[in-house]
């Protein structure tokens, strides 16, 4: 279960690349502020409506609980992959095909179980596109 | 991957399973949500349908690994499956086309969904309002009282077409 360990936005990159589903769904990180960025750059294979055209309201979810686990090992420094117990997700707008961001948040963190907040935009940080909690068991 | 017999039971064996409601637009809903480039990337398939229920696979790949160590599949690809099965079940209740849009999923990740076999998601839209979805799924792998996952979720209907239902 140990992956590399995580201390800086550079490492985190690296991890991405070792993560698969990373990989699918395209999610990168880079730093904003001191802290982990996550952006999902558009790729069409991610459009789950060819009418509106909108990403799949899954890719956003997998892209928020991928940066959660990101952010989780960051802040830790740890390099434990955290398990995810529970996702809770509000979509606020359809993700239209551009990029995506997100920011994550520890609201709380236990000696085992982390809360975490979760926000994806498009271009205007302003008007989420979809915000998320969620629990991680850190292993 | 073979469509492990309780599957299969679950999908046919109802005795009260009424038809979805609109078989012909039902069937072209499916075919075109296959066809959406994500779903097709994952290779998301839809094995049966009754009035309020339907039964998706999410077969294996090393794609969807979410822990190169340990190969559990990753949530998102969970997430995908039931968002994708949860907004088929409501088709299977509506009369024609019509657009819905997922306002929230809340998900439990019960046990890790293990590598090498196919994730299968029964979902259930179980009450249909004029503007409301409401819907529940759960996945689960080869053994179906061992499930990977529960979830509920919450859809808005669009304007179009509700006439019908």
């Amino acid at each position: 279960m140990t992956g590399p360990e995580i201390h800086c936005i550079a490492d985190i990159q690296h991890l991405l690349a070792q993560i698969p589903y990373a990989n699918l769904i395209g999610a990168q990180v880079r730093e904003q502020d001191g802290e982990p960025l996550f952006v999902l750059p558009y790729r069409e294979s991610n459009i789950g409506n060819v009418l509106l055209p909108a990403l799949h309201g899954g890719v956003i979810g997998g892209f928020l609980e991928n940066a959660a686990i990101c952010h989780l090992m960051w802040a830790q420094e740890v390099a434990l992959l955290p398990k995810v117990v529970d996702f809770s997700i509000d979509y606020l707008r359809s993700g239209r095909p551009q990029d995506v961001h997100a920011s994550c948040e520890i609201v709380r963190q236990g000696k085992r179980i982390a809360n975490v907040l979760l926000t994806a935009w498009q271009d205007d940080r302003s008007k989420p596109i979809a915000v998320a909690r969620a629990h991680f068991l850190l292993a | 991957m073979t469509i492990p017999p309780r599957v299969m039971m679950t999908a046919t064996s109802k005795p009260d399973a009424e038809p979805v409601r609109a078989p012909a637009f039902f069937a072209q809903v499916m075919q075109w949500f296959e066809q959406l480039p994500h779903c097709k990337v994952l290779g998301l398939k839809h094995l049966a349908a009754s009035a309020g229920q339907v039964i998706f696979e999410l077969p294996f790949s090393d794609a969807i690994i979410g822990n190169p160590q340990t190969r559990v599949l990753h949530g998102g690809a969970v997430t995908t499956l039931i968002d994708t099965a949860s907004g088929s079940a409501i088709y299977t209740l509506l009369a024609g086309p019509e657009a819905v849009a997922t306002l929230d999923l809340r998900i439990d990740y019960l046990r890790p969904a293990k590598p090498d076999v196919a994730v299968f998601c029964t979902a259930e839209c179980y009450r249909l309002t004029e503007h409301i979805a409401f819907t529940r799924a759960m996945a689960y792998q080869d053994d179906i009282d061992k499930p990977v996952a529960y979830a509920v979720g919450t859809f808005a209907r669009t304007s179009a077409g509700k006439e019908g239902a």
